[in-house]
Order: C-alpha cells, then sequence, then structure tokens
C-alpha cells in the first residue's frame, strides 16, 4: 500500500493535502483498492459549505456507492471535473487526483487527522 | 436435471480433444441463444399484411415538430422469428419456479400456487377501486382482517396496507414518526440513528423523509455496539431503524436494552422487517419494544418477488402512533365495513386507492392457509436450514461469524483468497451448476461477503446439493483456481466486464 508524506488521512480512508491555502481531499490507496474499479464520482456544486465529517462527494464502484466525507470544515471552492468522464484516475493515481478542494474555516482541524505512520498502522489493524 | 446436463457440459469442455465438437456445439447454441432481435432482421420481412387504407388520408394531424423524417430503425422479423425470440428469452429466466434462489436479505422464497388462484376469483378481479362501499364488502374485509392479522404477529396496534413496497413502507413509517414528536412540540429531534449492517434503504429513506443520519457501528460478535449506540443518540434522536435479526443473519440479544436506550433518549425504535422470515411465530418486535414495523410481503408472505414487483410493504404501529396512520384506515363495525379518511393527524396518502391490493390478497391467502401453526413452522424451518447448510460448509470456508444463525447465513473467501480466488469468482462458478448465487458482497461490513439465504421450502435434497457444488468449488480453487477464476463456462454469455459496462454503456441498438 502506497502512503505518502506530508499528506493527512481520515479514518474514513480519504487524504488531505494543503496547497496555497486550500485543503485538497482524495480516497487513499487503500480506499481505492479496497472499492475495487470506480464506474462514477458525484461531484458536489462549489460554494457549498461544509463541517468536517460531513458528505463532500460519493464514490461508486462496481461493488458500492461509498460516502466521501470532508476531513476539514470550509467551503468547496473546485472540485475536479476530469472525474466525470474518468473515474477511473481515483484508481490509477489516488494521491495525484484530488475529489474537491475547499477554503478551509479553521487549518488546525489538518492536525486532528492521522499522518503517514499513524494512518499506515490504522491499515494494518484493519486488514 | 439442470444441474447434470451442465455438469456434463463442464466436463466435456474439460475433458479435451475427443469434445471438442460438443464444446463448438454449445458455443454456436449460446451464440443463437444470445442473438439480438435486430441481428434477425431481414430486409422486406414481417410480422403482418393489412390491406390498403380504403379510407382518406389526412394530413397534418401531428404538428410538423413532432412527425418522424425517417423510419424508425425496427428490426424486420416474422411472427414466427419473434415469437421464438421471446420464448427463448423466458426460458432463460431463472426464478425460483426453475431452481434454488439462495439470495440472502432477499427472502425469495417459493410462491404457493394456490396464492393465484384465491387472487383470481371472479368477486377479486372485477373489482373496481371506485365502487362504493357496500358493493365492495369482501375486498375490504380481506383488507381489514389482513390489518388484524398482520398485527398480531408483529405486536402492533394496527397496521396500514398501503404502501407498496418496503422501501415505501420505510418512508410511511418514518413519516409516522416524525408526525408523532411535531405533534408533541418535540420538533428538534432530527436525527434517526442507522447501524452500519443496516440495509442501505434505511439510510436513504431516513434522508429521503427529512431526518439526518446518525450511523452506530456493530460490536465483534455482530449486534449493535452499546456504547456507541449511547453516544449517538440524545435530545434530538427521533429513532433507531434495526432489523433483527440483522443484516448478519444474527439476532442481536441485546435488543431490549437497545430499545430501552432510545426510549429513555425520547426516540422511536423502527422495526425493518427484511428479515421477518426467521421469527414468526416465535418473537414479535411489539414485544422487544419497536414502536413501527414494516413487513415485506413479497418476501415473509410469499407472494412473488423480483422482476420489479408488485411488492406490498404494510406498516404497523404501537397504539400511540395510530392516529398518523395514513388514510384511509379500514374499520369493521356490526359486521360492516368502511373506509374512515376523518383523521385528524393522519401522515396523509402515500399511495393511491388501497395499496397493492391483489399482493395484499395473495398474501392474505398464504397466511390463511398456514394458519399460526403453519407460520411457526414456516420460521422454524428456515432457520434450522440455514444452521444446516452452514454446519455443512464449515470445514471448506470462512465463517464470520461463528454462532447459531437465524434464517441466513455469511460465508467469506479468505480461505480461497491466497490462490486469488474472490467471492466473484465463486458465484460466478455457481452458475455452472445450474443455481442462483448468493448475495455477494453484502452486507458490507463483512469483507467478500457471500450470503446465503435457503428458506423453509427446499428439500434435503436440494439443500445437500447446493452445499456440494459448494464444496467442489472450495476443493476446485485449492486444486485449479484458475477454473473458477474464469467461470462460467456453460452459460450463454461468459464473464462480463462489468467495469466497462458501467463506464462506458451501450444502451441502444445501431447509431
Amino acid at each position: 500500500m502506497k502512503t505518502y508524506q506530508g499528506i493527512k488521512y481520515t479514518r474514513e480512508h480519504e487524504w488531505a493535502r494543503v496547497e496555497d491555502g486550500l485543503v485538497y481531499v482524495g480516497i487513499s490507496d487503500f480506499a481505492q483498492n479496497a472499492l475495487g474499479d470506480i464506474v462514477f464520482v458525484e461531484l458536489p456544486n462549489p460554494g457549498k459549505s461544509l463541517k468536517a465529517g460531513e458528505q463532500a462527494s460519493v464514490v461508486e464502484s462496481v461493488k458500492a456507492a461509498s460516502d466521501i466525507y470532508s476531513p476539514v470544515s470550509g467551503t468547496i471552492v473546485k472540485v475536479n471535473e476530469a472525474l466525470e468522464d474518468t473515474p477511473e484516475l481515483l484508481n490509477a493515481e489516488p494521491y495525484e487526483n484530488w475529489i474537491v478542494a475547499l477554503e478551509p474555516e479553521n487549518l488546525s482541524e489538518m492536525d486532528a487527522l492521522m499522518d503517514e505512520q499513524q494512518y499506515g498502522d490504522f491499515c494494518a489493524k484493519e486488514a | 436435471m439442470a444441474d447434470k446436463i451442465n455438469e456434463r457440459q463442464v466436463n466435456s469442455i474439460d475433458n479435451g480433444r475427443a469434445e471438442l465438437e460438443d464444446r463448438r456445439q454449445i458455443e454456436q447454441n449460446n451464440r443463437e441463444q444470445a442473438m439480438l432481435i435486430f441481428e434477425m432482421s431481414r430486409d422486406g420481412r414481417r410480422a403482418y399484411s393489412l390491406p390498403a387504407c380504403d379510407v382518406p388520408v389526412k394530413e397534418g394531424l401531428i404538428p410538423d415538430a413532432f412527425a418522424r423524417r425517417r423510419d424508425a430503425d425496427l428490426p424486420q422479423v416474422s411472427e414466427v422469428d419473434v415469437a421464438r425470440h421471446y420464448t427463448r428469452l423466458a426460458g432463460r429466466n431463472h426464478g425460483v419456479d426453475s431452481s434454488f434462489y439462495p439470495l440472502g436479505s432477499c427472502t425469495m422464497k417459493y410462491n404457493p400456487k394456490i396464492n393465484e388462484e384465491i387472487a383470481s376469483l371472479d368477486g377479486f378481479t372485477g373489482v373496481h377501486p371506485y365502487q362504493n362501499e357496500e358493493s365492495a364488502q369482501g375486498s375490504l374485509q380481506v383488507l381489514y382482517e389482513m390489518d388484524r392479522m398482520l398485527s398480531e404477529i408483529t405486536g402492533m396496534k394496527r397496521v396500514t396496507l398501503q404502501p407498496a413496497a418496503g422501501a415505501h413502507g420505510e418512508l410511511t413509517g418514518l413519516m409516522i414518526i416524525g408526525a408523532y414528536h411535531r405533534s408533541r412540540g418535540d420538533a428538534a429531534r432530527t436525527k434517526i440513528v442507522v447501524p452500519d449492517s443496516a440495509h442501505g434503504t434505511n439510510p436513504a429513506s431516513a434522508a429521503f423523509a427529512g431526518f439526518e443520519v446518525v450511523e452506530v457501528k456493530s460490536n465483534p460478535s455482530g449486534g449493535v455496539d452499546i456504547e456507541d449506540l449511547k453516544l449517538a443518540v440524545g435530545q434530538d434522536t427521533a429513532g433507531l431503524m434495526l432489523t433483527n435479526p440483522n443484516t448478519l443473519g444474527l439476532f442481536d440479544e441485546n435488543i431490549e436494552e437497545i430499545a430501552r436506550i432510545v426510549h429513555d433518549a425520547g426516540g422511536l425504535l423502527y422495526y425493518d422487517g427484511a428479515n421477518a422470515n426467521a421469527i414468526m411465530g416465535i418473537c414479535r418486535p411489539g414485544d422487544m419494544g419497536f414502536d413501527v414495523v414494516h413487513l415485506n410481503l413479497h418476501k415473509t408472505f410469499s407472494t412473488p418477488h423480483g422482476g420489479g414487483g408488485p411488492g406490498s410493504g404494510p406498516v404497523g404501529v404501537k397504539e400511540e402512533l395510530v392516529p398518523f396512520l395514513p388514510v384511509p384506515v379500514v374499520e369493521c363495525e356490526n359486521d360492516r365495513y368502511w373506509l374512515d379518511y376523518d383523521r385528524p393527524q393522519t401522515i396523509g396518502r402515500v399511495r393511491s386507492f388501497y395499496g397493492n391490493f391483489g399482493v395484499v390478497l395473495k398474501a392474505y391467502a398464504y397466511i390463511r392457509t398456514m394458519g399460526p401453526d403453519g407460520l411457526k413452522n414456516v420460521s422454524e424451518l428456515a432457520v434450522l436450514n440455514a444452521n444446516y447448510m452452514m454446519k455443512r460448509l464449515e470445514d471448506s470456508f470462512d465463517i464470520p461469524y461463528k454462532r447459531i444463525c437465524m434464517h441466513e447465513f455469511i460465508l467469506s473467501n479468505k480461505k480461497q483468497e491466497h490462490n486469488g480466488v474472490r467471492t466473484l469468482d465463486i458465484a460466478k462458478r455457481l452458475l455452472d451448476f445450474g443455481y442462483h448465487p448468493p448475495t455477494v458482497y453484502f452486507p458490507l461490513i463483512v469483507h467478500e461477503a457471500m450470503m446465503i439465504e435457503p428458506t423453509e421450502t427446499e428439500s434435503k435434497e436440494t439443500l445437500d446439493s447446493f452445499v456440494d457444488a459448494l464444496i467442489s468449488i472450495a476443493r476446485e480453487a485449492e486444486n485449479e483456481p484458475d477454473r473458477v477464476r474464469k467461470a462460467p463456462y456453460t452459460t450463454v454469455v461468459s464473464r462480463l466486464d462489468e467495469v466497462k459496462a458501467a463506464r462506458n454503456p451501450v444502451l441502444k441498438w445501431g447509431d
């Protein structure tokens, strides 16, 4: 399983990364592997405000549809429209392909998430 | 019989050159079987001949904007082509009338033919929903008695028969729960608690009814995690939706404590009746502490299921919720039946007329045929059959929750996984033995789950031959895993590319 430094992870297998003041959110390699081939990504409308833990998107694979929760509170400013036609990007390069980008309310919420080491241990227990 | 033919086909496929001709024949048959009616089309071939039109043709009847510019691209085939094509397709249906159908969580039980006989009696088929009450007393009596019988079975005060399916019943029940809280000035109860093992319809129905969904975890033995539940409930809890036995096929033994926790917080308990086939005549949701129940007549009460229905999802409620039931409610006084619309607190109508009356009628016939002892026997046999199969499979397959199950049980592929054999492969291989595979990849909380529900009507011989098929697949997975991974071999189409079908669906013929 691949993980990356500088990226934070949730217990629901989302990842979050800060760039130019925005929080980019995607799903982890563990998540894409568990879901199997992803066939559809439901993207929210930019401008939507979310609290940490609220549903930001839905990712559908041949096995199941899974809610994607926002790791931090904030307002969605961008969605990755490439996923509309090529949802399989999430399988191929889960860390290169974000789903939504949020303007965070409070960046310190990132501190509550797991780092690479903690997430690796967490997944080892789940598997 | 079908199983034997399939087995022979499989063997003949694998036995090398001598059988090559057979194999070609099978493949050719399959190709013909899979032919689309468009591929049978030949220019000028037709299934009718009409005389020339002998009245003047009136032009301009269809506004120009809606008139077709070129002929529709319909297949040109003869009547016998059409008859054979659709008869062939119909023959490829799989149903409980053709073979074993162990689809866990779905209760695909046999539909006794007497139900159909009763439902096709003239007095019922000729009745019209706009008839006055006096002339439809017999039909109203069926509805009233069904309410009484289902109330008795579930431990509820009254039952509405209007909801047209299980999920519709869920929506109705949740609307009743919402109306109850609002009537008490308790409008801040906006959350419905749902366990992580629940059917997907539960959170969907709760969201559709305007509630927020809060998930609670399962404990290691498969029941609701009590500590997690205590944290989840509060002054904003409208209710808890629970399936018991749950979707793991396990009876939640803490149900009384669960009910107490939810009631103490001011919430109500909703019983998802998907698994009622395990409990009839043995225990009742009302006695467990539930306030609202839905049943699926198309599961537990033997009316046809699958193929889109029609279904029926009656909802039962305890006394304090009766005022909120949808209208009309069938009442009876001095042997006269009538429809009560004068119910100020009702949530209103949830369905036109009186629900899927024909379905209710078939379920009524079933309950009256079985009687109380018969229904109890149904549940006892459903549970016994499931446990018998689970026991026979325990050496060949991983059983994630090793305790006595109810009417269904779960296997996983853990013993086959090291050879790269997935649950999907096992399910596909079962097709070669002539069986409909069990439910797979549900419940979501079990990795690579297979969920088997035999129902009560199956003989020991049927259970044994299905178990034998699974055991031989487990053996194959060990010795020749590739054979399982590439199954099926005897079906009209082999392994389909589900990913491609989902990503790039082709939904029409031609351009």
